[in-house]
């Protein structure tokens, strides 16, 4: 204890390397790596049942890892003393006894944590919980309530890293763009957060980095401008057809996406194509994020077909 | 939180047991359903003693009577806030924050524990204490002269044979971790149990033999007599106490250690 904590990757707040959790012979978790810097939002965005939820709480010591490791601030997550002023977790906002009022289930993690009871009317007016709200009991609290209580018990320690399981589910617009808001101002200030989704939207609205995970492996990770730019080219011309041809001429193959088509071929090759073939152009730019929506949906597909199959049971 | 230190610090002191006692404690009377059920500890001792006062022969009054039918309600009463305390972490699934805070879950046992048995004593004093007052009154009211046949021993004999049924209420509830099943498990291990031993017992002569030392009910019953149990009685109760108590609760502790909580 003391000692400088050593990071698996410079920097990193979460380290998760090689992780694997199986159940049975079912991987719910295969073989994730990936980190989390200060100051970064990450998001971690997956169809539901693709390990989401089992990596974190993995990282929580809630769940034991069945190869691999994750580590959280260089350590493992029961070797962080009083870990709830350290690390903000919320994994799921309806775990609460429905019996208590929401001040009571905040009054219950500061004492545990050791802190005033002040901090409990801080967080309630900090996630817009108001007193009268706090005296109900959860069992009458919407999804979004519960998940604006939840985020109030994961900030009231004032931890230094967040990790928070589906968070903007159950809110409604403004309340995402609250916790955006939120969010970025927590990262800005040298925080760091892992937030999953399900919802390519909210990932994208929030996140500053990417991890995609399906059927418990990760299919693609980096910064939201890395993803987006990879996603390939959009094009669209008056003729439709016309463009069709030249894009086949040339030995590209487009897919049609909206009124135009997207392809992986570089702007320039798609731009030249057209030029050959004497096609004039409406469009021609990077496909904005066009590409992470396809992968995203081909794999809640592929996740889904497996779902009648193998892991019907998880589902 | 400040923005230059981003590394976690390690050398922050860890929670402490008599904290986390506090928030246990808390926890079971925080709720509309765990408030009743601590209050249903005085109603029930009350019911218990107006019942001594209206159907007890007026000559055979005495602490001890009072004492005897409050015992009955709390033997039920105990083990179910013991095991209440235990399997809601798992039943409302507010083990998920709790062992998210506390990942040290032989540290949340151990303060359930603690908490646990001190409610169950300050239930008994309590208990004792309306079945004092019914002694007074009810002596009164029938004219005769208050005896306090009981002695400080015989109450504390009483307290802990109530202690160790609430520790085996708190043992299924670690072991089973759900309340109906942990609930069901403590009915019958305190009333079919003793049902088919004792029927052993008449029947079997070797069982008859053995069963002070294997059946932990059985072996309880000299802390509810005047002599008390001897020194062999207290061996039986500890070597029963090891069957039925120290070696389930080991294996429920184990369990907990090592399970998902979801």
């Amino acid at each position: 204890m003391g000692q400088c904590p050593s990071f698996g990757q410079a920097g990193a707040m979460i380290t998760v390397e090689h992780l694997t959790k199986t159940y049975g012979g079912f991987r719910a978790v295969d073989d994730v790596s990936f980190t989390c810097r200060p100051g970064a939002v990450t998001g971690f965005l997956g169809p539901n049942g693709a390990g989401k939820t089992t990596t974190m709480r993995v990282m929580a010591g809630l769940t034991p890892a069945t190869s691999g490791t994750a580590l959280v601030g260089g350590v493992q997550f029961r070797d962080i003393p009083n870990p709830g002023t350290q690390v903000g977790v919320l994994l799921d906002a309806s775990a609460q006894h429905a019996g208590r009022t929401g001040r009571e289930v905040l009054t219950l993690t500061a004492m545990t944590m050791g802190l005033p009871s002040s901090r409990v009317d801080e967080m309630l007016d900090l996630v817009s919980l108001s007193q009268s709200e706090a005296k109900r009991r959860v069992r009458n609290y919407s999804l979004g309530m519960r998940q604006r209580l939840g985020i109030a018990a994961a900030l009231i320690g004032d931890p230094k890293i967040l990790i928070l399981d589906e968070p903007a589910n159950g809110l409604d617009p403004a309340g995402i763009h609250w916790m955006r808001s939120l969010l970025r101002e927590y990262a800005n200030r040298g925080g760091t957060v892992l937030l999953s989704s399900h919802l390519l939207h909210e990932i994208e609205v929030i996140a500053d980095e990417i991890i995609v995970i399906g059927q418990g492996r990760i299919v693609a990770q980096g910064t939201k401008a890395e993803l987006l730019q990879s996603a390939g080219t959009f094009v669209k011309a008056g003729d439709v057809s016309a463009l069709a041809n030249a894009l086949a001429t040339a030995g590209i193959t487009a897919s049609p996406s909206g009124e135009g088509f997207s392809t992986d071929a570089p702007a320039e090759e798609v731009g030249k194509a057209a030029a050959v073939a004497g096609v004039a152009l409406v469009e021609l730019r990077p496909a904005d994020g066009a590409g992470l929506e396809e992968m995203f949906l081909e794999l809640t597909a592929d996740t889904q077909r497996e779902n009648t199959g193998t892991e019907g049971a998880q589902a | 939180m400040s923005a230059t230190t981003a590394t976690l610090d390690l050398s922050a002191p860890t929670v402490p047991l008599s904290r986390i006692v506090k928030v246990e404690l808390r926890k079971m009377f925080d709720t509309r359903s765990g408030f009743w059920l601590m209050t249903s500890i005085a109603i029930a001792a009350l019911l218990a003693t107006i019942g001594v006062i209206l159907f007890l022969p007026d000559d055979n009054f005495g602490f001890g009577a009072f004492g005897t039918a409050i015992g009955v309600p709390m033997a039920v009463l105990l083990p179910i806030i013991a095991i209440l305390a235990v399997t809601g972490e798992w039943s409302q699934r507010t083990g998920l924050v709790t062992f998210t805070l506390l990942p040290h879950r032989t540290q949340v046992i151990t303060a359930k524990v603690i908490a646990a048995v001190s409610v169950g004593i300050a239930g008994m004093l309590v208990a004792f204490a309306i079945g004092a007052v019914g002694n007074v009154v009810g002596s009164s009211i029938a004219g005769v002269d208050i005896r306090w046949d009981t002695s400080l021993g015989d109450l504390l004999k009483i307290i802990l044979a109530n202690v160790l049924g609430l520790l085996v209420g708190f043992m299924l509830g670690v072991l089973i971790r759900n309340s109906a099943g942990a609930i069901v498990g403590y009915f019958v291990y305190s009333l079919v149990l003793p049902g088919i031993f004792g029927f052993l017992a008449a029947t079997q002569d070797w069982f008859e033999k053995i069963q002070p030392w294997i059946d932990f009910n059985f072996a309880q019953t000299p802390l509810f007599e005047d002599a008390g149990p001897s020194g062999e009685q207290w061996a039986q109760i500890g070597v029963s106490g090891v069957i039925w108590l120290i070696i389930p609760m080991a294996i429920g502790i184990w369990a907990v250690l090592r399970s998902e909580v979801k």
